[in-house]
């Protein structure tokens, strides 16, 4: 029995260019104040194009419903809970976005004088400061535009500290529940990527971590809490062993929303890490950006972080470029700004206190869920889950259904699906986060759409596997767009 | 608090369920010496009122009520109202990621459409779904050059944005790609043809161009082109001013296309979150980095869009993907989708025609320093009183002047680049101009 939705009707619509009309028009310009000038002229004959073939004509009424009707195809949290593991997909408050907006911070231009952008420097210097006493770090740079170019900074200035000792040493220990992301930025700095099998208990082994660590090591890159929603318990331990060898240990934050005012990185050997403001403080994902990645690190790291720097000297703030160690601009200007204003909305709305509290409902909303799925679902891993908990299918398998069956399926009753077969190390994973914004009565609609399914995949599997049924676009052929890439309109 | 929403007796059922008496028993299992023992130093929450009244008190803290010429990659545009109007609808902003094709078919529907009217504008065949901004699809341009040709050299003209350099040099520094730059003509302010012919060679992967470059001049897009593709070398067009192409000859020869979309209704922002894309050439799709949208059908037989070409990418292939890349600017490409709407075919080239008469205007008044064509960004100095000491003056005025160029060219260091677009008033200019053309230092006045 389905509860939570019921089909409504959807618009069908058209590409734009296929809405266009010679000669439609949604825009206006003011009338031209200055003497107009002839673009052959001014530009040269052969620099001046023909009419853009294809760009649409469309009128402002079918602009707006163009875009509203599309709008209406998609899931947004504002729809309902988004329960993707690792994703962290939260309220998004409205007030982030309204002072984003305000004028003399939206339209601050980068290279105005700095005595005429002390709002922005501070509001910079605020979240930076946020930031550090959040993660018990000693530096922050803003700069990062998300989360892998976080990454690629943090082991960047690995790189430059183990350079000025004298070797960058060749390569980097990612376990094997890590995100893609951290393979492929090692890769990008220029180190090479020794994997390290999880424990049995899907923890950090620290008995191989002992053995790999060795003068050729730069860093181990890790997550923690891990992709399974377990804090590594042995942390500490594995910081030890790195620092013994001087290597560095690099934290993913990507789940930084579980530790908040419960545990600091900076204080458990952490060297470097980097945030997602569109995770843990509740920017909004938009479809896929933009995020921002600032990244924190302890004292030594400090001198290489990229340029400029924002210091306090005498009564106002100032740009520091005169960085000899820097490794340099990893972006141009000084990061995603409009992110940063909505992160620190967001610290200001809960405050101290209120950060911490929402760490606490992040991690009972998820061990709640463990307890009311366990009795359904294989928990291939029993250790105690803080953000977010990971199932596998192996249950289901045994009818022909498949975790990205299951996640399908989920979709009819109304939510989105979780993570499917995420982190490598579960086989057919379906990864659960639920994250503090999800209220009793949702949860407890999920869970019983879970509980549904289980039994849908015990009477009628190909219900299951033939999902979903109520959504105004079935199952995509996902296979021929790989294979016969379309990937812009053509005219007939 | 306002965003957690669960009443007291709700909670404690849960944590009844959950076997454990209070919330801090979930976290039992930490080890001692990983706790924070104490309160963040953070301070109390506060209202939403509060909250934008803190805000408000930035912003003011910033110029207000200035008119300013400032470009030099970041421009004022008018920002359409509709623009807002579908980027705030939730369906948009609080979605994620379109994985899910069956209820992603908004913003995979609008990614489609981005693709399809980059590649009009640029004359190139595809484009990507967004890169994070202008700045870093430079060095993506320059590894996937590296990656098509199995060469290590990448060139770069030193009239490409300063700081888009300086972002290439920090991903390139580790990657055996070294980096030359090559010059500008003195006169002229576009790329050195003959310097860029005499320093390439067989190793060389790429040759990045900007068009128009950082001093407003179209460049010589063509003639590098042919020098590059000579050498085996794939030549990139990097774009800031994204208005310029409603006007300008689509870089056809070029191999990749990489720019920077902030001109799209994308504000300043100090600076983003903008959005950035690369275009290229068919055969070049596979070494394309970032996100990519299809077209396919579902099962009912109906049009329908996915993610698609996924094995380049990171969440797949881990250390051998394209590129570490793992989101796009989605929101910001609508706001960029969104804009190309509402200007469509005319409206874009209308507009960049009054970008063009504007910067031509306060260029009557005020020699520019080079001679080749300008599209709304031009270098000029003034005789006897520096960039610095004109644009404290003008500030008394409540008008911001241009970017002085001291601090990247340093043999230009008596120049200013003055950008003028549609949302500079004819008053504006002529206040500008005349404090420009003063034949000695002048206080201005309003």
């Amino acid at each position: 029995m389905i509860k939570k939705v019921r089909p409504h009707l959807s618009q069908n619509e058209a590409l734009l260019f296929e809405r266009s009309s010679p000669g439609k028009r949604a825009y206006q310009l003011p009338e031209l104040d200055v003497p107009e000038v002839d673009a052959r002229a001014a530009l040269g004959a052969e620099n001046v194009r023909s009419e853009i073939a294809g760009f649409p004509e469309v009128s402002e009424v079918e602009a707006i419903r163009h875009f509203t009707r599309l709008s209406t195809w998609n899931y947004a949290i504002d729809h309902g809970m988004y329960p993707l593991g690792s994703c962290t997909m939260k309220y998004n408050p409205r007030i982030n976005e309204l002072v984003a907006r305000i004028d003399g911070l939206a339209w601050a231009h980068p290279y105005q004088p700095e005595a005429l952008s002390q709002g922005c420097m501070d509001v910079m210097a605020k979240v930076e400061a946020a930031l550090a006493e959040i993660t018990g770090m000693d530096a922050v740079t803003l700069q990062p535009a998300a989360g892998a170019h976080g990454e690629l900074t943090g082991i960047l200035l690995i790189r430059a500290l183990l350079e000025k000792r004298g070797n960058p040493r060749q390569k980097i220990l990612i376990p094997d529940s890590a995100h893609g992301t951290n393979p492929a930025t090692a890769a990008i700095a220029g180190y090479a990527v020794e994997n390290i099998k999880s424990s049995e208990t899907g923890a950090l082994d620290v008995g191989a971590l002992e053995q790999l660590v060795n003068e050729d090591v730069a860093a181990l890159m890790v997550t923690n809490p891990n992709t399974l929603g377990v804090f590594e318990h042995n942390i500490i331990q594995a910081a030890e062993i790195l620092h013994r060898k001087g290597a560095l240990l690099y934290m993913d934050g990507a789940n930084m929303n579980a530790l908040v005012g419960i545990a600091r990185p900076g204080d458990f050997g952490v060297d470097v890490m980097h945030l997602n403001l569109h995770k843990t403080f509740s920017t909004p994902h938009g479809g896929g950006g933009p995020g921002a990645g600032p990244v924190a690190v302890k004292k030594q790291l400090e001198p290489f972080l990229p340029i400029p720097r924002i210091r306090r000297a005498a009564r106002k703030y100032i740009y520091d470029y005169n960085r000899k160690q820097s490794i340099g601009r990893v972006r141009a200007y000084y990061g995603n700004f409009g992110v940063l204003v909505r992160a620190l909305a967001y610290i200001l709305a809960h405050g101290g206190p209120g950060l911490r509290n929402a760490t606490v409902d992040a991690v009972l909303n998820a061990v709640y869920i463990r307890k009311k799925l366990e009795p359904f679902y294989d928990l291939p891993y029993p250790a105690p889950n803080l953000h977010e908990v990971v199932f596998s299918d192996k249950r289901q398998t045994a009818r022909g259904v498949h975790t990205g069956d299951l996640a399908k399926r989920l979709i009819d009753y109304g939510f989105h699906p979780y993570t499917v077969s995420f982190p490598l190390i579960v086989h057919g994973a379906l990864m659960i986060e639920p994250t503090e914004t999800e209220g009793k009565l949702e949860i407890d609609q999920f869970v019983e759409a879970m509980i549904s399914i289980a039994g849908e995949v015990e009477t009628d599997p190909q219900l299951v596997k033939n999902a979903p049924h109520g959504t105004r676009t079935s199952r995509v052929d996902e296979v021929t767009a790989a294979r016969k890439p379309i990937l812009r309109w053509k005219p007939e | 608090m306002r965003y957690l929403p669960k009443s007291d007796s709700e909670r404690r059922e849960m944590l009844d369920t959950c076997g454990v008496t209070s919330a801090d028993e979930l976290f039992a299992h930490l080890p001692d010496a990983v706790r924070l023992n104490r309160p963040l130093a953070l301070d109390p929450g506060i209202s939403e009122y509060e909250i934008v009244d803190y805000f408000k008190k930035r912003a003011a803290q910033n110029a207000n009520g200035y008119a300013s010429f400032l470009g030099a990659g970041v421009y004022q545009h008018y920002r359409p109202v509709l623009v807002d109007t579908v980027v705030s609808r939730g369906e948009f902003l609080t979605s994620y990621t379109p994985y899910q094709a069956e209820i992603s078919q908004g913003t995979l529907t609008t990614i489609f459409e981005f693709q399809t009217m980059l590649c009009q504008l640029t004359g190139m065949d595809v484009a990507n779904a967004s890169m994070y901004d202008g700045s870093t699809a430079v060095p993506e341009a320059a590894m996937m050059a590296v990656r098509a040709t199995g060469k290590g050299r990448v060139m770069v003209a030193r009239s490409v944005h300063p700081e888009y350099r300086e972002v290439l040099r920090t991903y390139a520094r580790h990657q055996g790609m070294p980096i030359h730059e090559f010059g500008y003509l003195e006169d002229r302010g576009t790329i050195d043809l003959e310097d860029l012919a005499h320093h390439i060679d067989p190793l060389t992967a790429a040759v990045i161009v900007q068009s128009p470059n950082f001093f407003g001049v179209i460049d010589q897009v063509k003639a590098a082109a042919e020098i590059a593709h000579k050498h085996g070398a794939l030549l990139i067009m990097v774009f800031t001013e994204a208005v310029s192409l409603g006007i300008l000859e689509p870089p056809a020869d070029a191999d990749i296309v990489a720019g920077e979309l902030q001109s799209f209704a994308i504000s300043p922002c100090y600076g983003g979150p903008f959005a950035g894309v690369i275009a290229t050439k068919e055969k070049f799709m596979r070494q394309l980095p970032g996100r990519l949208v299809g077209q396919t059908t579902d099962s009912r037989g109906n049009r329908a869009f996915c993610l698609t070409l996924s094995t380049r990418e990171q969440h797949i292939r881990r250390e051998k993907a394209t590129s570490n890349i793992c989101t796009n600017q989605a929101l910001i490409a609508l706001m960029a989708t969104v804009f190309m709407t509402v200007y469509g075919k005319r409206g874009l080239r209308e507009l960049a025609q009054q970008n063009l008469s504007k910067a031509h205007y306060l260029a009557t008044r005020s020699q520019p320093r080079f001679s080749g064509p300008f599209f709304n960004e031009f270098v000029t100095r003034k005789e006897g009183q520096s960039p610095a000491e004109l644009n404290k003056a003008l500030l008394k005025t409540k008008i911001i002047g241009g970017l002085p160029l001291a601090k990247h060219y340093p043999e230009l260091s008596d120049c200013m680049l003055l950008c003028a677009t549609e949302m500079s008033t004819r008053e504006s200019i002529d206040l500008l101009a005349t404090a420009l053309a003063a034949t000695k230092p002048v206080e201005v006045h309003a």
